[in-house]
């Protein structure tokens, strides 16, 4: 079997416009992702990492370039198919949870299905089997407030895993964690890929990912430093946990 | 999920809520003023024709209805339009204390008319409890004063349906106004980019 590439950034640049300067945040990305790899983005903060991200999230558009999801150029949807494309290919956990604080963690799980239009019956079902999934078994009746913070990134997993995404993107999902927790999170993610077949793409500075990632990409300074795949890897990270 | 919503920011909900009692209840209250007055002009008794000229209100001869002065309908069409702004405010901060939940929304693949419809949704059951609730107060502070001015005869002769077209009048235009009120806003939300949501720090 060949290997198919489900995204593909080719010569991306972003330029914000502050006014009086334009900072151009990425100069120029080239990037394939494979399907079913769990890729680490690399980089300081600054590098224009979460720029990059937000790119293949389809939440932002490259000044110049194109970026293809499923050999799909998102610059040429309409917001209805982007929303669609959020909504059914791409699973988003944050730094932050962003769980919707007035809804249960079952509530919060099923909102996408609701987007994409499963039936309330099928959308409870689901939700509750990947409650269960993510270690929340009993949790489903809970406000986030209720939660711990490891147990709110859980339901936001299950939440991006709703709609059997092929890409899940992970903007820093242990920032807010502590390590334990963080390392809880970061193996449940592998977890999930690896029975799932889902792509996972996550922009992180903690070092504890590498251990997982299949593929690391560095970024600096808006430029792709070095792509390392997980043989050549082993060698570095002795030097670089400490 | 509008409900719960509500229920998580009651108080300021009651505040949005309350600013449409009144306005609607003063409109409730002149309305069936007015009808109660034509009620007592129409029934023709000479007791309760004294009784109005004596409260001030200009009978001409052989009419059968009082309408409102203009200047008493200045002030209700302008109650209305204070509470209008009123609402406006209240919602756009509403929407902008949103904003991340917003933005999580679109990342997860909502359509902009869903997210116009959890405002719409919210605003119409805002606009639904206060209507009703300044439509009967009004209404109730309507009559008091019609029998605390004219006498307890006056029961007799209340225009019921009269009465009760005037609440229904005074509760649609109450939730048009919620409507109305929530219109900019809910649009505002809906056309938000999800980044620029993502970005505003909590």
């Amino acid at each position: 079997m060949t290997k198919k590439q489900i995204v593909r950034v080719t010569d991306v640049t972003k330029d914000f416009d502050l006014g009086k300067i334009v900072v151009n945040v990425l100069k120029g990305i080239d990037l394939e992702i494979e399907t079913g790899k769990y890729v680490s983005i690399m980089g300081p903060s600054g590098s224009g990492k979460s720029t990059l991200f937000n790119m293949i999230g389809g939440l932002d558009k490259p000044t110049t370039g194109k970026v293809f999801i499923d050999e799909v150029d998102i610059a040429q949807l309409d917001a209805y198919e982007l929303a669609w494309l959020r909504c059914r290919k791409i699973g988003y956990i944050f730094q932050t949870f962003n769980l919707i604080p007035v809804m249960t963690a079952l509530e919060n799980v099923t909102l996408p299905m609701t987007f994409a239009g499963t039936p309330g019956e099928a959308a409870v079902s689901r939700g509750m089997e990947l409650l269960v999934q993510v270690g929340l078994e009993g949790r489903h009746g809970h406000k986030p407030a209720e939660l711990s913070g490891g147990q709110q990134q859980r339901v936001a997993v299950a939440r991006a895993l709703a709609n059997s995404p092929s890409i899940i993107l992970a903007d820093e999902p242990t920032g807010n964690l502590d390590l334990k927790t963080g390392e809880e999170i970061i193996s449940l993610l592998k977890e999930m890929s690896e029975e799932q077949g889902v792509t996972v793409i996550s922009a992180t500075h903690d070092y504890k990912m590498l251990n997982v990632s299949d593929q690391v990409i560095w970024i600096r300074d808006g430029r792709v430093d070095k792509i390392q795949d997980r043989d050549e890897l082993e060698i570095h990270t002795g030097g670089m946990s400490s | 999920m509008s409900y719960k919503s509500i229920r998580a920011r009651f108080f300021r909900s009651l505040i949005t809520t309350l600013t449409l009692v009144l306005a609607v209840s003063f409109l409730a209250f002149s309305q069936i003023s007015i009808d109660i007055a034509d009620a007592m002009l129409v029934s023709g008794d000479p007791v309760f024709q004294r009784s109005l000229l004596q409260s001030g209100y200009d009978i001409l001869p052989d009419s059968t209805s009082l309408a409102a002065s203009p200047k008493q309908r200045w002030i209700v069409v302008l109650s209305l339009l204070v509470c209008v702004v009123g609402i406006i405010n209240a919602q756009l901060m509403s929407v902008t204390e949103r904003f991340r939940e917003i933005g999580t929304m679109k990342c997860l693949g909502a359509l902009d008319r869903f997210i116009v419809r959890i405002f719409v949704m919210e605003a119409s059951i805002q606009g639904f409890a206060g209507s009703v609730a300044g439509a009967f107060l009004g209404g109730t502070a309507a009559c008091m004063g019609a029998i605390f001015r004219f006498g307890t005869d006056i029961t007799t002769i209340l225009p019921w349906s009269g009465l009760f077209t005037s609440l229904i009048i005074a509760i649609a235009t109450g939730m048009l106004l919620s409507l109305l009120g929530v219109l900019y806003p809910a649009i505002m939300a809906a056309r938000m980019q999800p980044v620029e949501a993502m970005r505003v720090e909590q």
